[in-house]
């Protein structure tokens, strides 16, 4: 829905002006005076709550850098210190009171708004995504820990289920009897002390309980993912129980050799190589599913343009990206304008409540709007289909140009009543005069819209128009909730879809179902979002002037 | 506002005073032509404005549940649906339609706060890089958070590995997240409506030994109370329908917004559930509709003077 054009609401800044300079020029001589002196003295109330509030920042701070010490995020300590020393001067010096206002909504904008937008542009350079979110370390001892095989012919173990602090520990009764114990975090050791049943089996440990069957049963699938390391070292493998009574060893599938850095599957011999794009392939080019993050340069962009399942449809989305948000605000501004002219008569019956009734679908929430209408499109059961066409089959949301007139439709829909309410303010604040004499002058009532009201109209609502079109450049909600950008182009593997919007695209590219979450490709569009979005808005700026109320 | 109320008070004296006398006699095509076609556009816009909310109505007020069931429009009257609506415990639609208050509330009254100082200080206060400062907020609305998802996902998840009260999952953290954008569109609109209230009332009060604190609670935010209603309340019913960054951030059912959830009920089976999803979405779009409709003159006044400053 767009509501965002608010902004243009300041519209008293010129009779303010004459005020500002007054004030301005009195400041200017102020400095004469003895400055410092004068100063209010801080009111003792005044004085112990600043003292309060800055102690509950600084108390939370101090938490903060502690925790971002203890877990040793060294970059994340160093800035977060000098945003603290940052906020302390600011608000115990004396003077520079702007900043004192400033200064907390400037924090939240720095880091939520400006930072991510930073961050965003870096992890575009990344191959930063499911399969490739950490080091190369992690990633070794990964795969060291996923790619496991039970060891053949090895020994069962007895095991029981221990528990302590919520954490799930496993003890072992080797074949010769002898007690082991561990868990996932601690690996293999000796457990001379424990108690044991009548069969010889380990079954109990001071200060720890053991599981009961119903319990073991309960917790099953987190016992599942209890793997005890047989030592330091992940090569030598781990112990798991699958009941919660017997454990076997497991060994990696996959040797890791530090000296060649390279992994040997112990069964068929196959080497793994790192292969310089983060992650291990063999000579075929098969990637192991673990791998680390690494910077890829331009890959993600080059790979938006070249890569042949992305590059058809990416471009069929920037098509209809455009085509979305120019016909969306053309469609709306035409239909609001119409209704405008349509209800401009002050002895018109009724008028009110057509005005009320019209603007309800800006009142009601956008994400909702598309979720509603997508029942009513829906081809196999939706209303549309089956009450008013008595059973048709047409696919309103799956047939590619149909789904797209749908979106129009659904958007126009939410779209009318802003410009209907847009356009009317426009057309009451023209003067009735201009009107009168072009009739005096014998031109038509077409004539005179066309030539006259028209040209006046656009001025004021062009920027309007403009923050509408930004709008609709990223309009996520109408999308999503009503064709999820569907339907899939047939010539990709990708969820891609024929009204798919670029926002949609790098929705589903990053979090999306089915496909791995690939973050760098996200970002990657999201930052050509951000260049066209500029791009627009320097050259809209420059159009109509917007500039002008600040200076 | 002006413009509006002399409009319907000029509508009320023309349609109960001097018409029944003239337009009786006029014959029907030139009734039609001068005035009937407008009611035929009125009526047409209105049946396409107004269906899809009386579809939802129907349908919410309708246990029969599904999709299919949902097309016969007020053919049944029960509240089958809403009782659905509150008793499916892996959907909590009381705690989103709490959250989402929550979540609204706190987020809109500090976007409100922050703006505001921003404003007294824009407004106010001259110094360096104040200009600059203004064009700046005006170009970075232009990108609005959601671009920024993916960043934004990534650096709470961090944040989660430090303190996980802020992170991830965490309504804090998401609230955090939207008051990123509380300068941007609002200091914008406060401070234009701030330049409206004199500077000598600030000068007199300075002389009588107020202090700025006390200037700007005790004069300056007193006198500009509508926008500060209007800005929050707009910032509450755009923060109600946001989605991206909310769904990205609230992962588990019990802490999301009404957003997120009723989206779940629909995502994977759009006909099952249509019934119970139609009856969350009327108590959902409820209060925001009444909250818009309640703010309208408002909001149409601020849109309006925006369209003919020109």
């Amino acid at each position: 829905m767009p509501k965002p054009d608010l902004r243009e609401l300041p519209s008293s800044q010129g009779q303010a002006a004459p005020a500002e300079a007054v004030s301005s020029a009195r400041r200017q001589a102020k400095p004469a005076r003895p400055a410092k002196p004068a100063r209010h003295p801080d009111s003792l109330k005044g004085t112990i709550l600043k003292v309060v509030l800055l102690g509950l920042v600084d108390a939370f701070a101090v938490y903060v850098l502690m925790m971002l010490f203890l877990s040793q995020s060294w970059a994340a300590l160093a800035v977060s210190s000098l945003v603290v020393l940052a906020i302390n001067w600011i608000y115990l010096r004396k003077g520079g009171l702007p900043a004192k206002y400033l200064a907390p909504g400037v924090l939240f904008l720095l880091v939520f708004q400006v930072l991510v937008v930073v961050f965003s542009g870096y992890i575009a350079f990344t191959n930063y995504g499911d399969g490739h979110n950490s080091t190369k370390d992690d990633a070794i001892s990964a795969i060291q820990l996923t790619a496991q095989k039970r060891v053949p012919d090895s020994p069962a173990y007895k095991a029981s289920v221990l528990t302590k602090d919520n954490e799930f520990y496993l003890l072992f009764t080797d074949p010769a009897g002898k007690a082991q114990f561990g868990s996932s975090e601690d690996p293999l050791a000796e457990a001379p002390d424990a108690g044991k049943d009548s069969t010889g089996k380990a079954n109990s440990l001071p200060g720890y309980q053991t599981l009961k069957f119903q319990e073991i049963v309960a917790n099953q699938q987190e016992i599942l993912k209890v793997t005890v390391p047989v030592s330091e070292d992940p090569a030598d493998g781990t112990l798991r129980t699958a009941d919660g009574s017997t454990a076997y060893q497991f060994k990696p599938a996959l040797n890791y050799d530090a000296a060649t850095d390279t992994f040997v599957d112990t069964e068929t011999g196959t080497e793994y190589r790192d292969n310089g794009k983060g992650a291990f392939a063999d000579a075929n080019g098969e990637t192991l599913a673990t791998g680390w993050k690494i910077d890829v340069g331009m890959d993600n962009f080059v790979r938006a343009f070249t890569d042949p399942s992305l590059r058809g449809p990416l471009l069929g989305v920037i098509l209809w990206t455009f085509t979305f948000s120019i016909a969306s605000v053309a469609l709306t501004f035409v239909m609001g304008l119409f209704l405008a002219m349509t209800f401009n008569r002050e002895d018109l019956r009724g008028k009110k409540a057509y005005r009320i009734l019209m603007i309800l679908p800006y009142a009601f929430p956008a994400f909702l709007s598309g979720l509603v209408w997508s029942g009513i499109l829906n081809p196999e059961f939706g209303w549309l289909n089956q009450t008013l066409l008595g059973g048709a089959n047409i696919g309103w949301l799956t047939d590619p140009v149909l789904a797209k007139i749908s979106v129009l439709v659904v958007n126009v829909w939410l779209g009318f009543p802003y410009m209907f309410l847009v356009c009317t303010g426009a057309l009451q604040s023209l003067p009735s005069e201009i009107d009168e004499a072009a009739r005096m002058d014998g031109a038509s009532a077409w004539r005179v819209f066309r030539s006259i009201k028209l040209p006046l109209l656009l001025v004021s609502v062009a920027p309007l128009l403009i923050s509408s079109f930004a709008f609709n450049f990223n309009n996520f909600n109408v999308i999503y909730m009503l064709t999820g950008g569907g339907p899939r182009f047939a010539d990709t593997d990708r969820d891609i879809g024929a009204t798919d919007i670029l926002i949609t695209l790098v929705y589903k590219v990053a979090f999306g179902q089915g496909t791995g979450r690939d973050y760098g490709l996200a970002s990657a569009l999201a930052i050509i979002i951000f260049i066209i979005v500029a791009t627009i808005s320097a050259i809209s700026f420059k159009q109509t002037k917007a500039l002008e109320d600040v200076n | 506002m002006s413009v509006r109320t002399l409009a319907s008070s000029k509508e009320k004296t023309f349609d109960g005073g001097p018409s029944p006398l003239a337009p009786k006699r006029r014959p029907f095509g030139v009734w039609f032509k001068d005035k009937g076609w407008r009611h035929v556009v009125g009526v047409v816009t209105t049946i396409f404005a107004v269906f899809p909310l009386l579809y939802v109505l129907s349908a919410a007020l309708d246990s029969n549940g599904t999709l299919v069931g949902s097309n016969g429009l007020f053919s049944r009257f029960d509240t089958g649906n809403f009782v659905a609506l509150f008793s499916d415990p892996t959907r909590p639609f009381g705690r989103w339609f709490v959250n989402t208050l929550v979540v609204g509330t706190v987020t809109s009254a500090a976007t409100v706060f922050l703006g505001a100082m921003a404003a007294y200080a824009f407004s106010r206060m001259r110094f360096k890089g104040r200009r600059m400062g203004l064009l700046t907020l005006l170009l970075l609305q232009m990108f609005p958070q959601l671009l920024a998802v993916v960043a934004i996902f990534l650096l709470l998840s961090g944040i989660s590995q430090v303190i996980p009260a802020l992170g991830l999952g965490s309504q804090l953290g998401l609230i955090m997240v939207y008051l990123g954008g509380a300068l941007g569109v609002n200091t914008y609109l406060m401070y234009g409506f701030f330049n409206t209230v004199p500077q000598s009332l600030d000068e007199a009060a300075k002389i009588d030994g107020a202090s700025h604190v006390q200037i700007f609670f005790g004069i300056i935010l007193r006198l500009v109370t509508p926008i500060l209603a209007v800005v929050g309340l707009l910032a509450f019913i755009g923060i109600s329908s946001e989605f991206v960054i909310a769904s990205v951030v609230l992962t588990d059912p019990d802490s999301q917004t009404l957003a997120v959830g009723l989206y779940s009920y629909v995502a994977q089976q759009r006909s099952e559930n249509w019934g119970v999803f139609a009856a969350g979405a009327v108590i959902a779009a409820i209060p925001v509709m009444a909250l818009f409709l309640f703010l309208q003159k408002y909001i149409v006044s601020g849109l309006t003077a925006g369209s003919v400053k020109g």
